[in-house]
């Protein structure tokens, strides 16, 4: 199959559908809309003075310890190890950019993308078209310069 | 005790879902962004569609969720920093192809240098945190 599919679409739709169910058991249980990029801001509020998200400090980190076990356990079962081939400077300028963006519009591809959608809400829908745009030019941009891998 | 297994059951299933999909890789999700492999909109699709559902249906059906506890009913307000923070989250996603809970999955299938992007992630946030919460006082 080729564009714009090449790989197929069911691990695309069945991982999907995973990524709902986690933020559904979440919602379900604790009430809480869980988007991942908060766990940034609620982590350092053990190490530094900064306060925000200091209230879901704890389940926020046990909810991305759990994303790890989730995906070593797929990892495991599946012979789906992975390591990037991508330099450390896109990884760290990249993360850099991630941490700072995603704080500033309180939200990421999960909090935004998925649960601010799926709620609504109009800030949300405008983040992810402004994210999802200036990434695509970004990446097409790095990719016609020849930057490898 | 049942807190702590919800956690980890809701974190477990979206870590797995990261994975399977392939999303915990960045090479995958920087695929998407070149536009050679449009899987992450399908990716999202799905999980919209049992959140959009999901997230109405729930307080309909109970006043508190299983453990007893609130719904939220948060819907993200626009603010000065939504559209700003949107462009340099983007530069950012589309240099690395890592977006936070990708990068947190990515740990889990093995992938080391993540660390490195991860880091960059809490220095990221942490000048955020100071410009916004101003500088952290060192005295009284």
């Amino acid at each position: 199959m080729g564009f714009p599919f090449p790989n197929g679409v069911t691990s695309y739709l069945v991982g999907g559908l995973f990524l709902g169910l986690g933020l559904m058991v979440m919602y379900l249980t604790l009430g809480v809309k869980a988007g991942a990029s908060s766990v940034l801001s609620s982590t350092l509020t053990y190490v530094t003075p900064l306060t925000a998200e200091r209230s879901s400090r704890q389940w926020r980190l046990l909810f991305a310890l759990a994303m790890v076990l989730g995906a070593w356990l797929y990892a495991a079962t599946h012979q789906a190890f992975f390591v990037t081939a991508e330099g450390w400077w896109r990884l760290a300028l990249g993360g850099l950019l991630v941490g700072f963006g995603t704080r500033l519009s309180s939200g990421c591809t999960s909090g935004h993308g998925i649960c601010g959608v799926a709620s609504f809400s109009r800030a949300s829908l405008l983040a992810v078209a402004v994210f999802m745009a200036v990434a695509i030019v970004t990446a097409r941009v790095v990719m016609l310069l020849g930057v490898t891998p | 005790m049942k807190r702590l297994f919800s956690i980890l059951l809701g974190g477990g299933l979206f870590g797995y879902g990261l994975a399977l999909s392939g999303m915990a890789r960045p090479e995958v999700v920087l695929s998407f962004l070149q536009l050679r492999d449009l899987g992450l909109l399908l990716v999202m699709a799905a999980a919209l569609a049992v959140t959009t559902i999901g997230f109405r249906l729930a307080p309909r059906l109970r006043q508190t969720t299983l453990l007893g506890l609130p719904f939220s009913h948060e819907v993200k307000p626009m603010l000065a920093g939504t559209v700003p923070g949107a462009v340099i989250f983007g530069v950012g996603w589309g240099l690395c192809g890592l977006c936070p809970g990708a990068a947190v999955a990515s740990l889990g299938i093995g992938n080391g240098p993540v660390l490195i992007g991860l880091a960059g992630m809490f220095v990221g946030a942490y000048l955020q945190g100071v410009l916004a919460e101003g500088r952290p006082k060192l005295q009284g």
